[in-house]
């Protein structure tokens, strides 16, 4: 510790070049900030760890496939389910096709199943008494600047109405919230009664696109998977059922690769910046060749000669990354600020500083190695001498 | 002195100028512009004595290169990288934003159900079909019968090659007339599916992306078995979807005699107002009509858009660290040669032959880079196929396009950022006194 002046006076030593590569690292990481935030919002979309103890169960065919509504009572009496509940897509639209959120017509008790979604009891009875009602979360009411006994227009894209209308309106009587930071997306999804949809649609009427299963105990999650999906085994509406985080990743997973695709990039990104800060390392030893043979005349051994060395290259990178990533933590807030919390980006938390200050420590270690080793193996006299 | 601070803050604002309006040149110019510019150039080194004598010092300065080698690869390393990914990622928006506007055309329109805005979300009973296709402005083949397709989009989960999760894939149940809608399709390998059968023929990128559809090989769709007796190529988003008979498909998804959608080949482009016109004001229809170039368009402006302001974003990004190591290069370069250079001043060398030298040096070692990343790239990833989501709650497969353009784009940034590397390197060079420069050591 004692040497940090001395580290920190030779890192400045020529200031033009520090602060270029320091601006070199920065960019590095805030790069790295910012696309590990998108990498981790994806990520943690296809895990969330409250969904172990629930099923979905969807057509086998493909998840866009309706399943009858007859199903609910054999799914309800197999042993091991608390709880059962249904809900359709519907797909609705809000003044611009490009603008577009989740919305989902679901059953009574929908909410039961869902705890982390955190809606009052006298919300709940709202929603339960009012026909037309909807629920929204807050995200997405802040985003669209709504408020309770808000009437929202949806245009259908896939049901119109018996009376051949295409517009349904619904009457805004809940705002859930969820606290969970890494699920902040399930606050943009908009949810209304589905016996108000089964009633006004005009094809469809009692089917529904999905049915959601908690378990009595997370162990029987597979049993109970199994179990449902015999119960529609053989008839023309086999069911496929697993636990919500699996049907998560597999739905994420449509989207692409995003961490093959965020990999390849930071790959380039890195080995670029190893390059040229190792360029800037080698440089700034070799002009002190004579000052480092100083120090080992007065007493400085050849291994606190490598550590002093090294202590610089980390120092230097550390530094420029460390404000990278701050800078990182702006950019997003801003990003999330503006366009709302459904925004794929999370918060420049704790999880990416560990990882990025992880991935400085050690870049800076190999940025450092070769020059620090020239500089412990200098003999003193041929240094002196410019030799 | 004041007069002296006063002087070189305004030289600083005008190399400031002349840099972002150069910068600004070789991003936006139009293509001859800048080799109407490059020819300018070259006539002026081999046709004046001033451009003599840039050339000859920087033939001095590329001497000395292979001495400095690690601090001149920064600035290549560096440029390639930038290039590489600016590159990839504009290539990968060309490639979906191809497979899609492929698809369409001006003279095809395609019809729905008023706000369905995918087909998947539509559905046509047969009556408004019919009507739809008897409508005047449908073009008819040799035997009367109007050029018309109805056809039935449904999805089907299969597991995809690279993951091994499932994912959906379009299957789109067509009859006899949808072949001389799209007469580009063929059949690359096996055979049509029979009618009436459960067949299935497979588009070319599908094939690559999901598992178990090679020929002769049997697929479930609804508890019943299917069979996969060939392999066709459209060019365009068809190559991601499964094909069979229309009226399989309806009876194994329970279908009846609906469908999701009608495609039909227009007279010409110019009747399409007249047709969308007959259409949305008859009574017995409520359709929306657009033609199959709108419809695709849509589909792939918002997701192109994104992936090329991600590209943009994050290659400037890496751009400016790039330009940091260049200057670091640069400024080392000229350091090191300050004597030589303070000679060549001495000698009655001009400041402008200097600079041209280190701006051609580091234009040089970015075109290089430049090169190297694009390159690359071109290697790696052209025709690499991947797939991702589409906007029908299926997989689009599409190809990485590095075509010429693109690689265009990843040129001129290259010798943009070589451009503001190597300027005010180049300044400090041709400023410093030449005694100062003598004495150095």
């Amino acid at each position: 510790m004692k040497y940090l002046q001395l580290v920190w006076s030779a890192m400045f030593r020529r200031k033009t070049r520090t602060v270029f590569t320091l601006l070199s690292v920065l960019a590095a990481f805030l790069l790295f900030g910012l696309l590990d935030s998108v990498r981790s919002a994806f990520a943690n979309a296809a895990s969330s760890v409250a969904g172990v103890d629930r099923l979905v169960t969807v057509s086998k065919i493909s998840f866009t496939m309706s399943l009858p509504k007859s199903l609910l009572s054999g799914i309800a009496a197999l042993p091991g389910v608390a709880k059962v509940t249904y809900a359709n897509w519907f797909g609705g639209i809000y003044q611009d096709p490009k603008d577009f959120f989740a919305n989902e017509a679901v059953a009574d008790n929908y909410f039961d199943l869902y705890p982390e979604w955190q809606l009052s009891q006298a919300e709940r009875t709202a929603f339960h008494n009012t026909r037309t009602g909807a629920v929204v979360g807050e995200s997405l009411a802040r985003k669209y600047n709504w408020k309770l006994g808000d009437k929202i227009p949806l245009q259908a894209t896939i049901f119109p109405q018996k009376s051949g209308a295409n517009t349904w309106t619904f009457d805004l009587v809940g705002i859930y919230r969820v606290s969970n930071p890494k699920q902040k997306s399930q606050e943009a999804i908009f949810f209304f009664n589905w016996d108000y949809f089964d009633e006004a649609r005009a094809f469809g009427n009692g089917n529904v696109g999905w049915y959601i299963t908690q378990v009595s105990d997370r162990t029987l999650a597979q049993q109970v998977a199994d179990a449902v999906d015999s119960l529609s085994v053989n008839s023309d509406h086999e069911t496929k059922t697993q636990t919500e985080q699996a049907f998560n990743a597999a739905f994420v997973s449509q989207y692409g690769d995003i961490g093959l695709i965020v990999g390849a990039i930071m790959g380039a990104v890195f080995f670029t910046l190893i390059l040229l800060t190792g360029n800037t390392m080698a440089q700034a030893v070799r002009e002190r060749v004579p000052e480092l043979a100083v120090l080992k005349t007065i007493g400085f051994s050849n291994h606190s000669v490598l550590v002093l060395l090294l202590v610089e290259s980390v120092l230097l990178i550390v530094l420029g990354g460390a404000i990278g990533l701050l800078l990182a933590g702006v950019v997003v807030d801003a990003v999330r600020a503006a366009v709302g919390e459904a925004v794929p980006m999370t918060r420049v938390g704790a999880a990416i500083w560990l990882r990025g200050v992880g991935l400085m420590v050690l870049i800076g270690l190999i940025v450092g190695a070769l020059p620090a080793r020239r500089g412990m193996r200098l003999r003193i006299v041929d240094a002196l001498a410019g030799r | 002195m004041a007069r002296s601070r006063t002087r070189s803050a305004g030289s600083l604002i005008g190399s400031l100028i002349g840099a972002a309006g150069a910068i600004a040149l070789l991003v936006l110019a139009p293509w001859w512009l800048l080799l109407a510019a490059v020819l300018l150039l070259a006539l002026w080194t081999v046709a004046t004595r001033i451009g003599r004598q840039a050339w000859s010092v920087t033939e001095v300065g590329l001497a000395t290169i292979p001495q400095r080698l690690g601090a001149a690869s920064v600035v290549v390393v560096g440029i390639a990288g930038v290039v590489a990914v600016l590159v990839a990622l504009l290539a990968m928006a060309a490639g979906f934003e191809a497979a899609l506007m492929e698809s369409g055309t001006d003279d095809t329109a395609i019809v729905m159900r008023a706000g369905a805005q995918t087909e998947i979300n539509s559905v046509l009973d047969h009556d408004s079909a019919t009507v739809v296709a008897e409508a005047p402005q449908v073009l008819r083949n040799a035997q009367g019968q109007p050029i018309a397709s109805a056809e039935l989009v449904v999805v089907a989960a299969l597991p995809k090659k690279s993951s091994g999760l499932d994912a959906n894939v379009e299957v789109r149940g067509i009859g006899e007339r949808a072949w001389s809608l799209r007469p580009g399709v063929r059949i690359i390998d096996g055979r049509k599916f029979g009618s009436g059968l459960r067949e299935l023929i497979v588009g070319k990128g599908a094939h690559g992306q999901f598992a178990g559809v090679d020929i002769g090989s049997t697929l479930k769709l609804n508890g019943q078995a299917w069979t996969v007796v060939g392999v066709f190529d459209s060019g365009d988003a068809h190559n991601s979807e499964l094909w069979a008979d229309t009226d399989v498909v309806a009876a194994t998804y329970r279908r009846g005699s609906s469908t999701t959608a009608v495609t039909v080949r227009l007279t010409g482009a110019d009747a399409f107002d007249a047709f969308k016109a007959a259409l949305t004001s008859d009574p017995r229809l409520t359709v929306d009509v657009k033609t199959t170039r709108a419809y695709y368009t849509d589909q792939s402006a918002s997701l192109a858009k994104l992936i090329r302001i991600l590209g943009v974003t994050i290659a400037a990004i890496m751009a400016i660290g790039a330009v940091f190591g260049a200057l670091n290069t640069m400024y080392a370069a000229v350091a090191t040669r300050s004597r030589e250079i303070a000679t060549l001043r001495a000698i009655g060398f001009r400041g402008l032959p200097v600079i041209a030298s280190v701006l051609y040096e580091t234009m040089l070692l970015a075109l290089l880079g430049g090169a190297l990343g694009a390159i690359l790239t071109w290697i790696v990833f052209n025709h690499y196929t991947v797939s991702t989501l589409g906007q029908n709650f299926t997989q689009v497969v599409f190809a990485f396009q590095v075509s010429p353009p693109v690689l265009w784009i990843g040129l001129r940034w290259a010798l943009a950022i070589g451009l503001i590397g190597g300027l005010f390197p180049a300044l400090r060079a041709a400023r410093q006194p030449v005694t100062a420069g003598l004495r150095e050591l």
